[in-house]
């Protein structure tokens, strides 16, 4: 039964290369990370809008290349969509009225324009002490809201006005009320929609260039007026130019702050966590303190610490204020990993191998937080940019004439109702920015953390 | 828990001294005087008015006659508006924003729980992908964006009824209340909503939800017995934060809907450089803040045993 062994039997067994390759290439952390967020088609989606604010506002200004804090008088408040088209007429000329034809009504006597509305109107029975004129830009509703007050007109037999004030390219709602002698409005007040078009003289056209020289251009032909893509402010300066230079203030506080206050929070909280005990114990608490402060309060005591007065412009004081105020939540969050990393097994092994304190640090201990760090980061991000923005509007942050997307929305909310795309398309800006940082943070946490990634 | 409570309080109070002492130490750094804006006097006058403000002692001195009186509650009189206490100021302004802000929060909380609870049960379905893209929306759109916009609507709104359903501003009875509050707490609601999803469906998965299928418990009861109850805890603690997020937020509702709010007395007097309202807003918010994160933590400790055994 004695089996014999043979001397093959001892031999080693024949390797089989198979066995031996990886059949995927091995990746580095930040590679394995990269895949990872390509997968993710919302986070790469947020990447290139990210990639294009940023061209928007670099590299914008190079394209659309008006100046943000010109004036274009002939188109202030104008949406995009309005009508661009204006009608060339001869220099203003006084007018002393004339009179309505009988059966007429109010109505205007010459083609209305932005020059000048003439408004005639035949006289009104009960008018004994003349006429008040009102101009709205809405329908006057039942509760007879007849607007803005333009003059009046203290003799009966003068039913003739004139308004020159402030016309833009729009509908107004004219409304001439009758008079008692003492000068009480009486019923019988007569309105009429009237559309106001874009005129411009000819003198005043080749000044702003929309005539070339040598032109043949006559009174009564139509003209172009400059484009703005996205409309123009109340005081007739370019929205899309306004957008791209206020996206350089909102951007630049918006990454440069939470770029320099996780850099801080890095420092304090890596510091606290490797020294430890009683140095660590007294860093933190300093770091509780300082996230006790109620945030926006002291981001206003700081600008009024700078000596900025209200409606003074102050970026530096803000990104200062915003540095100090919120490193602490980075500290925490970099010293919890630090002490964590701290009782790893490769750490106390590359102690063991002799290396210095210094090397551990920046070799072993901020490399193992990268992946948190950058997250944090890209959260910051929009809170930074809601800081801005929240600060500008209730006039505490950027002012004018510098623009941001904060001050923009301020300055728009006040004329909403008339043209809402004023707040609109800075709202819009301001929303997206966010939104895309927040998504390319939910991205970049899924890729790069395993502990803080969302079990789904 | 006794002991947990009296160190959380003996904190809040540090935090309170710190927060006063860094105020202070700002609104001193603060170049010019507070006197110098008004019309130029002599200089008799002028020692006058540094003496009955105080300002004439040295830093030290002042710091301490201010910490005294703050731990009295006084918080000394209006630079601008004569005659008129700090105090005075708050009493008459922060029930109104407490108010809204107390509105905002049951908001924020009722609608967290319930949407990040529905998103949950409904995960990937329409549901949850409709409810979590108005997360995103919400946490996406600035607070005067949605406040300007529900403005807007409501003037719409109006306009189309041809009655004043809801004021579009002001201040007085609850209808006046409902929408500045919701808008108040749409930002924290949708984080909220975020957090009771994740921790749902943590709970969802786990032990004891399946032991109380097994024994065969209807769904509606395991639903309101086990998984509600454990999942809202995590919600619990982001409220102290979360109070604190709606309180400041106020400001800019405050404005938008003309309520006369204590944040929208703190704007003004940011603008009028009226030293003493400030610093005593500043105070009586922080003081609010940490105290309202202490008491959060404490209800925390009471509903969940197993904080107070750390």
């Amino acid at each position: 039964m004695a089996e014999s062994y043979r001397a093959e039997d001892f031999e080693p067994l024949h390797v089989d290369q198979a066995t031996q390759t990886l059949s995927r290439p091995s990746l580095s952390y930040w590679q394995d990370a990269w895949v990872r967020l390509k997968a993710n088609r919302r986070a790469l989606f947020s990447l290139y809008i990210v990639l294009a604010l940023l061209a928007f506002t670099l590299f914008g200004p190079m394209l659309w290349t008006v100046d943000p804090a010109s004036q274009d008088l002939d188109q202030v408040s104008q949406p995009p969509w309005a009508d661009r088209s204006a009608t060339l007429v001869a220099p203003y000329e006084p007018w002393q009225g004339e009179p309505a034809e009988p059966g007429s009504g109010l109505h205007a006597a010459q083609t209305p324009n932005t020059q000048a509305v003439r408004l005639v109107w035949e006289p009104m029975g009960n008018a004994e002490g003349g006429y008040r004129i009102y101009r709205n830009v809405f329908a006057i509703g039942p509760e007879k809201a007849y607007g803005l007050p333009l003059g009046e007109q203290f003799d009966a037999a003068l039913t003739y006005f004139e308004d020159r004030l402030d016309l833009k390219s729009a509908s107004y709602y004219y409304t001439v009320v009758p008079l008692n002698r003492y000068g009480d409005e009486l019923e019988g007040a007569v309105t009429r929609e009237i559309a106001v078009r874009n005129a411009i003289t000819i003198s005043h056209a080749e000044k702003r260039g929309l005539l070339t020289e040598g032109h043949t251009a006559q009174v009564g032909d139509s003209i172009t007026l400059a484009a703005h893509p996205l409309g123009t402010d109340y005081l007739g300066r370019d929205m899309l130019a306004r957008l791209m230079y206020g996206a350089r203030v909102s951007l630049f506080i918006g990454i440069v702050a939470p770029f320099l206050y996780v850099i801080l929070g890095v420092a304090w909280g890596a510091t606290a966590g490797f020294l430890g005990g009683r140095m660590d114990g007294l860093m933190m608490r300093f770091a509780d303190f300082v996230v006790a402060l109620p945030f926006l309060l002291f981001m206003i005591l700081f600008k009024i610490m700078f000596g900025i007065g209200p409606g003074e412009s102050g970026i530096m004081p803000m990104l200062i204020a915003m540095v100090i105020l919120s490193w602490p939540a980075t500290s925490r969050l970099v010293r919890g990993q630090i002490l964590q990393i701290r009782e790893e097994g490769y750490i106390g092994a590359s102690r063991l191998l002799g290396a210095k304190t210094n090397y551990l640090v920046l070799r072993h201990m901020i490399p193992n937080t990268m992946g948190v760090i950058l997250v944090t980061l890209t959260f910051a991000v929009p809170s930074a940019i809601f800081t801005e923005a929240f600060l500008s509007f209730i006039g505490m942050g950027v002012a004018p004439p510098t623009p941001s997307w904060g001050s923009m929305c301020n300055e728009g909310i006040k004329t909403m109702l008339t043209t809402p795309h004023e707040l609109i398309f800075p709202a819009v800006f301001i929303s997206i920015t966010v939104l895309a940082f927040n998504l390319l943070g939910d991205g970049l946490r899924d890729a790069l953390d395993a502990r803080m990634r969302s079990r789904e | 828990m006794w002991r947990y409570t009296a160190k959380r309080l003996f904190q809040g109070i540090v935090t309170v001294w710190f927060i006063a002492t860094a105020t202070f130490i700002a609104m001193h750094l603060v170049p010019g005087d507070p006197l110098a804006s008004d019309k130029a006097v002599s200089p008799e006058i002028r020692a006058n008015l540094e003496a009955k403000y105080g300002l004439d002692k040295s830093g030290i001195e002042q710091y301490f006659i201010y910490l005294g009186n703050l731990a009295q509650g006084d918080f000394g009189i209006s630079f601008v508006q004569k005659n008129r206490l700090v105090n005075d100021i708050i009493r008459e302004h922060f029930p109104v924003s407490a108010t809204l802000g107390l509105l905002a929060v049951v908001f924020a909380g009722l609608g967290g729980v319930l949407w990040g609870a529905l998103t949950a049960l409904y995960r990937n379905r329409l549901p949850d992908v409709i409810i979590m893209f108005l997360v995103i929306l919400g946490i996406s759109v600035p607070s005067f964006v949605v406040a300007a916009i529900s403005q807007l609507g409501l003037v719409n709104l109006n306009t189309l009824l041809g009655v004043t359903l809801l004021p579009v501003g002001g201040w007085g009875s609850v209808a006046h209340m409902l929408v500045p509050s919701l808008v108040l707490g749409l930002s924290t609601m949708a984080y909220l909503t975020r957090l009771m999803r994740s921790s749902m469906l943590e709970i969802v998965n786990s032990d004891f939800v399946r032991t109380a299928k097994a024994k065969g418990l209807p769904p509606t009861r395991i639903f309101t017995k086990h998984q509600l109850r454990n999942a809202v805890l995590p919600v619990i603690t982001v409220l102290g934060p979360a109070i604190a997020a709606i309180t400041t937020g106020g400001f800019v509702v405050e404005l938008v809907f003309a309520i006369p709010g204590l944040g929208r007395y703190f704007v003004q007097a940011v603008q009028q450089l009226d030293y003493t309202v400030i610093m005593g807003t500043t105070v009586f918010y922080g003081a609010f803040l940490v105290f309202m994160v202490i008491a959060v933590d404490i209800i925390y400790g009471l509903v969940d045993p197993r904080v107070r055994l750390n």
